[in-house]
């Protein structure tokens, strides 16, 4: 294990980067041709990495689990990505962007990796311009800003509602334009289930051809997990089916830290859960609280429809709670006060967890200023809905299109029905500045480090890192081990090391089939996410976590004793990959409230119901806790805490305050 | 919690591989509730096949929101089911009625083989991609992003274009097994935006080229491609790649 040291260059917060790339070493083409990289993952960070590795000259192996890498979960992402380009003329800059990430973030991520992140964040937006991205533009044929959740200026770039669509395909035409070329190798439908070490450094991977069944061997100089989120622990999330944890725990298992594994981020404004069968959940964009109103009833248990509760009998709650921000508080903060009302009784529609985002008011009020465009002089209600709903409509008309596909009801009549559901995962492989994890030679990109949006990441944020960790920072970082490792020929595929890892897979695999019982993976999925949603989700407490704790390890014991896959090993299995997810999610299940319970304080999305204040809102201790927690593995699954100090010595550090 | 009360019978195309023959298999299902989307009525049939000791039916999905283009079921004669504009992921089962019966098969096409049951392999779309889908941009070589200004109705017609989802309904439509409303997606994206302009020619013969490699077919207009798209892509991108490459074998002086 390499030591656990963040390696933060030193001078000052804003010439770190700077210096840092420029006495980088470097290594010269002809060497870089004979250096392999593996990538694990095609999502933003996977695809821009192996693209970016690939144009520099090194030779570059891709895996994804999907059909294509186009398919990665990036793809689903709505809103847009952040860059501090002051366009709009509104005072950004780097140092803002900068500000807003870390006090976004609860005063919980480090300084030095987010100023970095502000930094390269402008040229992010060159790159995928210059790919032909068609990002959202003005008529004056400049590119169009809109305002995202937690800033105060408009640095928010787009393309409609789908823009982690746009960006990905921008990243993938140009990892197939390195494929075409042959630089780099694509394996798609394989799954990485083994690190392989040889002298303490990561040498290659397992992969599972998913199609065949066969297990591979593949070495290279260094390997990058961009592999994600591990949202889907939860069972229902925003994430795709197929997202998961797997690449990143085995390489926790073989040595990297998994750093603050409880920051997990509930969005608060998804459809919801309509019954037992449910397989996922959808979100519905952040940009719908710019103009929907979030209300329950004021009578507990009203059973009455939307349309029949009269104005003065509807509790306004965000906007009650907290009047300088009113609908628009952060993300964490809008969900927690939503499950406030529902646990309390005010909640609505069948299961009664939900809320309405209502948008009659603003229908109304973008119709009378039609009708006023319109020399329509003293509109009656109906003309200015109608006229209302037309502008309603060509801002979210997708959303509202997809929303009354999914629950029947036509938004446009009726306020939406919202809840808060699991999103993202701020906590993720521990890395270092250089994003090396705790293993030399294996990095972690985008949502599967841990490393720039502490306990709480603002909207349109996880585009910008996933693409500056693959485009402009592991393209300059890796060359740092690269440059040492020119003596090291292609590590041999029957290598001892690659033996016992190809062993240890199978064996897992084997001890799959050998179970022979009666319960479906899905089974033990659900049961983990009731288990998780419940203990360890908006709110959490130290009795509940520890009955979580004990439950999970019982649920461990079930699963590996009555656990049914159906089907063989060395065929194209769904089931089988399933099983090997949902153990893995099982194991991490159990860190995460280990980590929520060690942690007693409230931060971003980790909220402890023990320490909160007197109106309800999150308490920090920085006295105790301004650490990030690197847990690390230990046989028998078991986890010992490491402490990484995090120093603000440019921020301020003060209490978030939305009221 | 909703419980449903539709019974169904589906007819599902099952191939164990690509090298034995496949066959529709009849199943009953029952207390199917309208709340459910298509593939959760799947999750359900699949549950009970593996508590029965069957194999589930396999079939590519993802995301469950549209976006990623794995689901790929022709349904009842539909590539993504009777309504129009949507994936298979968003058709949800109030579409149909109790007593139904509904015939799913695997897209159909010569350059799609299926892999097993209801999953084909798509990957020539990604080759046709890599023979030119891009413009040729390093990391690193980019000019300021307000540099390049572009009308915004150009921008927004070349993200019309941009928003296919790769799922290969069109392809699976087409008497033809023709690519071209895919492929001209692409080629119409970059054609249309000032950065695509230098490899303009060379890209659309070089993608055409790969089409025809993968043993898709020719286009003839019949325009069920567009009828079938769950992202609205337009037969306009078709007259345009056609356009293109025509002009191709005058104004290039590149041969592909």
């Amino acid at each position: 294990m390499a030591e656990f040291n963040a390696h933060i260059p030193e001078g000052e917060l804003t010439e770190k980067w700077t210096k840092l790339r420029s006495s980088m070493p470097l290594v010269n083409p002809a060497n870089k041709r004979s250096i392999e990289i593996i990538v694990v993952g095609s999502g933003l960070a996977g695809a821009s990495a192996a693209a970016t590795l690939a144009e520099m000259g090194y030779k570059v192996k891709c895996f994804c689990f999907q059909d294509s890498p186009r398919r990665a979960h990036s793809i689903a992402a709505q809103g847009g990505i952040n860059a501090a380009k002051n366009y709009q003329n509104d005072g950004d800059s780097t140092y803002r962007l900068f500000y807003d990430t870390i006090k976004g973030g609860d005063y919980r991520a480090r300084e030095a990796n987010v100023h970095r992140l502000a930094e390269v964040s402008a040229n992010i937006i060159d790159q995928c311009v210059a790919q032909g991205v068609p990002l959202a533009r003005e008529y004056g044929g400049l590119l169009d800003n809109r305002s995202f959740g937690g800033t105060q200026v408009q640095r928010t770039f787009y393309a409609a509602g789908q823009t982690g669509q746009q960006l990905l395909l921008g990243a993938y035409s140009a990892l197939e334009r390195q494929i075409g070329m042959g630089k780099v190798e694509m394996y798609t439908r394989h799954e990485m289930l083994e690190v392989v070490v040889v002298d303490g450094k990561a040498r290659g991977i397992i992969a599972r051809n998913l199609l065949t069944g066969e297990l591979e061997r593949h070495s290279g100089h260094a390997v990058l997990l961009c592999s994600g989120g591990y949202g889907n622990v939860f069972y229902l999330s925003t994430n795709a089916m197929g997202s998961n944890v797997t690449a990143a725990w085995k390489a926790h298992k073989k040595g990297a830290f998994f750093g603050n594994p409880c920051y997990t981020q509930i969005h608060p404004t998804c459809i919801p859960v309509s019954g037992d069968h449910q397989s996922k959940l959808t979100l519905m964009s952040e940009s719908l609280r710019n103009d929907g109103r979030i209300w329950v009833p004021k009578k507990k248990d009203d059973t009455r429809k939307a349309s029949e509760i009269p104005e003065d009998e509807r509790d306004y709650y965000l906007e009650r709670r907290y009047p300088a921000f009113g609908n628009l508080v952060p993300r964490d903060v809008a969900s927690r006060a939503a499950k406030e009302r529902c646990d309390a009784g005010y909640g609505v529609g069948n299961s009664k967890l939900a809320v309405y985002l209502d948008f009659k008011a603003n229908t109304e009020r973008y119709g009378r200023i039609e009708a006023n465009k319109q020399n329509i002089h003293n509109p009656d209600k109906e003309t200015c809905m109608r006229l209302g709903r037309e502008v309603i409509k060509e801002k979210y008309g997708n959303l509202f299109d997809m929303y009354a596909q999914i629950t029947g009801e036509d938004p446009y009549e009726l306020p939406m029905r919202i809840y808060p559901a699991v999103h993202y995962t701020m906590g993720g492989l521990w890395v270092d500045y250089n994003l090396m994890t705790t293993v030399p030679g294996l990095y972690a990109l985008g949502e599967a480090n841990f490393s720039d949006h502490g306990a709480n990441r603002l909207g349109a944020s996880a585009l910008m890192q996933g693409l500056a960790d693959g485009y402009f920072v592991i393209p300059y970082t890796i060359g740092a081990y690269l440059s040492k490792e020119l003596a090291t020929k292609p590590i041999p595929l029957d290598h001892p090391a690659f033996i016992q890892a190809e062993a240890d897979a199978k064996a897992i695999i084997d001890k799959f089939f050998a179970i022979k019982g009666n319960k479906t993976v899905d089974h033990f999925h659900k049961k983990l996410g009731k288990i998780m949603w419940d203990k360890c989700g908006m709110a959490r407490n130290a009795k509940g976590l520890t009955e979580a704790i004990t439950e999970i390890q019982e649920l461990r014991k079930e699963f590996w004793t009555d656990l049914r896959v159906p089907g063989e090993a060395n065929e194209f299995n769904p089931e089988l990959e399933k099983a090997g997810r949902v153990a893995d999610f099982i194991e991490l299940g159990e860190l995460m409230c280990i980590d929520a319970l060690n942690r007693n304080e409230s931060c971003g999305g980790h909220f402890r119901e023990e320490y909160q204040t007197e109106e309800g809102e999150a308490m920090r201790d920085d006295e105790n806790y301004a650490y990030v927690a690197a847990w690390e593995f230990k046989e028998g699954v078991k986890f010992e805490l490491h402490k990484e100090e995090l120093k603000f010595e440019n921020i301020k550090v003060a209490q978030r305050s939305y009221k | 919690m909703s419980t449903g009360n539709m019974n169904l019978t589906l007819k599902v195309w099952r191939q164990k591989n690509n090298k034995v023959k496949g066959n529709l298999v009849d199943y009953k299902l029952s207390e199917i509730s309208p709340d459910m989307s298509f593939l959760e009525m799947f999750d359900v049939l699949n549950e009970e096949l593996i508590s029965k000791g069957d194999e589930p039916v396999v079939f590519d999905h993802d995301c469950r929101e549209g976006i990623c283009g794995a689901c790929s079921m022709f349904i009842n004669g539909r590539p993504h089911g009777p309504k129009d504009l949507i994936t298979t992921c968003q058709l949800h089962m109030r579409s149909f009625k109790d007593g139904d019966t509904i015939v799913v098969e695997p897209w159909r096409a010569k350059a799609f083989p299926v892999i097993k049951d209801l999953t084909v392999d798509r990957s020539a779309f990604d080759r046709v991609i890599a023979a030119g889908g891009f413009i040729s941009v390093n990391t690193g070589n980019a000019q300021d992003a307000n540099n390049i200004p572009i009308p915004k109705v150009q921008a927004d017609s070349a993200f019309e274009a941009a928003a296919c989802i790769g799922c290969g309904a069109c392809v699976a439509t087409c008497k033809n097994a023709s690519a071209m409303l895919f492929a001209s997606a692409k080629i119409s994206q970059l054609a249309q935006l000032p950065q695509g302009q230098p490899e303009r020619y060379r890209r659309v013969q070089s993608m055409v080229a790969q089409m025809d490699a993968e043993g898709f077919g020719n286009c003839t207009n019949t325009g069920a491609c567009e009828a079938e798209c769950p992202k609205g892509i337009s037969l306009e991108n078709i007259a345009r790649m056609n356009r293109d490459f025509y002009s191709a074998k005058f104004v290039s002086e590149e041969d592909i």
